[in-house]
């Protein structure tokens, strides 16, 4: 109500003669919302793919950010303030995502938004969280926020993007697994940057990439694609997200039966949220799978990972404790975990006090260069370059042994690290 | 006269909500303005000429590309970027129209619906160009027009009324014109109409480059005025929201549109805040209108002679 009452005093002209009455009574008002402004909860907006393609990593984004709300406001919240999160639906739309971005800001009050992962939603929101001058964190993957393509609100200081992660991997893949490399990819921008980065990568390891099959998204079966793997390939990867991952991984299986078949290297994203042990993934055993982070408790786990595992709620095989059958979307949503912790880092380092102070949010992100490993960075160090808005840190490599991804591989951070595209901070707010 | 007064005590409703709505109401019913201009669009054609179509994305989408890509990839300023943009609308519905209305009834449906889905899936294949379904924000240079920066709260509501306001009052004009009454004539007889001396082909023909104008319009200044253009605009979903608006607000009516994407808008807004079954929130209201007012809201008041007098 005060939002809405300020955003009509200071936005709109005043035509109506009533609103002297009004502007009197928020006189009266003014002083009590100061006096509650310094104890009152800083609020977070959250967009959540909650329904549409994106609804499985809602699921999980939402318990993960509700267990690290839990831990901040144990730790004493931000700068002594409470801290509450008003989760909204976009339906893992870009037009939608705009008017949640719109709703969160405008209407519940929020001091920042925070959350989506989906490309075509963060593209679509950001201009608006850039109109409305609202910090704007994603836990996105393709390369949009790095490229330059957004704007100064927007950051990603949470999980790196494709371009890191398949450039870093690369290397391994080259002198693991095979040089003669086709890839299996979904026909739309997320594909379009492993086919890019990854064959720019291959060349650059002295491999080649001899096919890439790009499958439009609206297909359902892949047994049409698959006879175009050519018989010399040595190593397949593939790449699928949304619900047919499924249907494309057992196929893929059927298509090679039990005899001779390349080495395969996958993406987790055609199996997050998947049981790997479910009937007809058999054969994905022996192959291999990039992790954002590993979804099996690692023996070497570091201490904070038990306590992540609990607070989210997630067993050493990362399902969940209450059902065996509901497989987390343990590689990607850590991103939101560490995102709010960055989020107190920044409005601590900036004195954050209320939405007047959000461009000091943002220059207080811009200047960190750096995170420590530990309960608030459970997946790892990280690197931050403020320039950019993009973080950089470990990919791993698991192999599936005995129905279990197990970790082959962890990279350095500087593997995934290019050349800066953009300086945001050059760029005006 | 009554309905001429009525048309401009909506418009000037709407230009008093722009000094007195909250923010976040003024940012929605910007949205909707022109979202309703969209569903005017697809009012002319399925309200007015019985031409259901399940392809207006295609329309909405040649709009919203064409002005983008042209201010991605040339540096056009919104203003012509706007008009062209309008025209691709028109242009496309044209194209479309010259094959899909040999068919009619369920197979135009069917048709459209066709055409709608290789459009999409064309996006997407020249997605280094297009963007894809990722799709792009629009730079800012290229949304000014006249010196107004469409990107401001202010000038994007008036510009959006002043959208509507054209078409609304283009439509009215329309609807009680000569051309019109054929219009209404080839939906409740085409036959007969024939057998009058009009040809229903060109009819047709008039009314879906008409109603892709508008489509393309809305595009244009959607995607122009909100920052962003993208495929998913071009996706099934896009086609049949205008069928919505128009089937809850009343089709074969000029406000229906308007009134259909108010409730339908703000109908998906509440539930989505407190359930995921937004979509069966949705479904449930058309269900209960196809039940009880099947010509939707002001159709149903105009066929009771409460409003008989509505365009």
């Amino acid at each position: 109500m005060t939002t809405d009452l300020a955003g009509l005093k200071t936005n709109r002209r005043t035509v109506l003669g009533g609103l002297a009455a009004g502007g009197a009574l928020m006189l009266g008002a003014a002083p009590r919302f100061v006096q509650a402004q310094s104890s009152a909860p800083i609020k977070l907006g959250f967009q959540l793919h909650r329904t549409g393609i994106g609804a499985a990593y809602g699921r999980w984004y939402e318990r993960t950010t509700q267990a690290a709300l839990k831990l901040l406001n144990d730790q004493g919240g931000i700068n002594g303030r409470p801290v509450e999160i008003v989760f909204e639906d976009d339906g893992t739309d870009p037009k939608r995502g705009a008017e949640v971005v719109e709703k969160l800001t405008t209407q519940a009050g929020c001091d920042l938004i925070l959350g989506p992962l989906f490309s075509h939603v963060v593209i679509g929101s950001a201009p608006r969280a850039g109109e409305l001058k609202v910090p704007y964190l994603v836990c996105s993957e393709g390369y949009h926020v790095a490229s330059g393509m957004l704007n100064r609100w927007t950051l990603q200081p949470g999980i790196t993007d494709v371009r890191a992660q398949v450039s870093s991997m690369a290397p391994w893949v080259m002198q693991n697994l095979g040089k003669k490399v086709t890839m299996v990819f979904p026909d739309y921008a997320f594909g379009h940057d492993h086919r890019d980065f990854f064959t720019e990568a291959v060349k650059a390891q002295g491999g080649e990439v001899i096919a890439q099959i790009a499958i439009p998204p609206t297909e359902t079966s892949f047994t049409r694609y698959l006879p175009q793997i050519p018989a010399e390939t040595e190593v397949l990867y593939h790449v699928m997200v949304g619900p047919a991952v499924l249907t494309f991984v057992k196929e893929l299986g059927e298509f090679y039966g039990s005899g001779a078949r390349p080495q395969i290297f996958g993406f987790i994203d055609s199996l997050e949220a998947v049981d790997i042990a479910a009937p007809g993934l058999e054969f994905l055993e022996g192959t291999h799978f990039w992790e954002g982070h590993c979804r099996v408790k690692q023996a070497d786990a570091p201490e904070w990972e038990s306590t992540y595992r609990a607070a989210v709620g997630v067993d050493d095989n990362g399902a969940s404790v209450s059902d065996a059958r509901d497989v987390s979307t343990y590689a990607h949503m850590f991103s939101c975990w560490e995102t709010l912790f960055v989020i107190k880092k920044g409005m601590e380092a900036s004195g954050y006090q209320s939405t007047a102070d959000r461009q000091k949010f943002v220059e207080a992100i811009e200047a960190m260069t750096a995170f420590d490993a530990g309960l608030d960075h459970v997946q790892g160090a990280k690197t931050f370059n403020g320039k950019t808005h993009q973080v950089f840190g470990q990919q791993f490599i698991s192999k599936v042994e005995g129905g279990k991804l197990m970790r082959v591989h962890a990279t350095s951070i500087e593997d995934g690290m290019y050349p800066d595209a953009v300086d945001y901070t050059a760029q005006s707010f | 006269m009554r309905a001429l007064s009525l048309h401009l005590a909506v418009l000037a409703l709407l230009l008093a909500l722009h000094f007195v709505l909250p923010a976040y109401h003024h940012a929605n019913l910007a949205r909707i303005m022109v979202l309703a201009v969209f569903a005017m669009g697809y009012n002319i054609a399925f309200g007015y000429t019985g031409l259901l179509s399940l392809g207006h994305a295609l329309f909405l989408s040649a709009g919203m590309f064409g002005a983008g890509l042209l201010i991605q990839h040339f540096g056009l300023t919104a203003a012509p970027a706007l008009l062209i943009g309008t025209l691709a609308g028109a242009a496309m519905a044209a194209l479309t129209g010259l094959l899909a209305l040999r068919t009619a009834g369920v197979s135009l449906m069917i048709v459209t619906l066709m055409f709608a889905q290789a459009g999409y899936l064309t996006l997407l294949y020249f997605g280094a160009v297009t963007g894809g379904d990722e799709g792009f924000p629009v730079p800012a240079a290229g949304r000014v027009a006249f010196g107004l920066n469409l990107a401001a709260e202010g000038p994007r509501y008036l510009v959006a009324l002043g959208l509507f306001a054209l078409a609304l009052m283009g439509n009215l004009a329309l609807v009680r014109s000569r051309f019109g009454r054929v219009m209404v004539a080839m939906r409740e007889n085409e036959e007969r109409s024939r057998m009058l001396g009009y040809n229903p082909f060109a009819v047709k023909l008039g009314v879906m480059v008409l109603s892709g104008l508008y489509a393309g319009a809305a595009g244009a200044f959607y995607g122009v005025m909100f920052g962003y253009v993208g495929a998913t605009f071009a996706t099934i979903p896009y086609s049949i929201l205008p069928l919505l608006y128009v089937l809850l607000g009343g089709a074969g009516v000029t406000l229906g549109p308007l009134l259909g994407a108010v409730l339908m808008f703000y109908l998906i807004d509440l539930a989505s805040s407190h359930t995921t079954a937004q979509l069966a929130v949705t479904g449930g209201a058309l269900l209960v209108l196809v039940l009880f007012a099947p010509k939707g809201i002001l159709g149903s008041l105009r066929e009771r002679g409460l409003a008989s007098w509505l365009p």
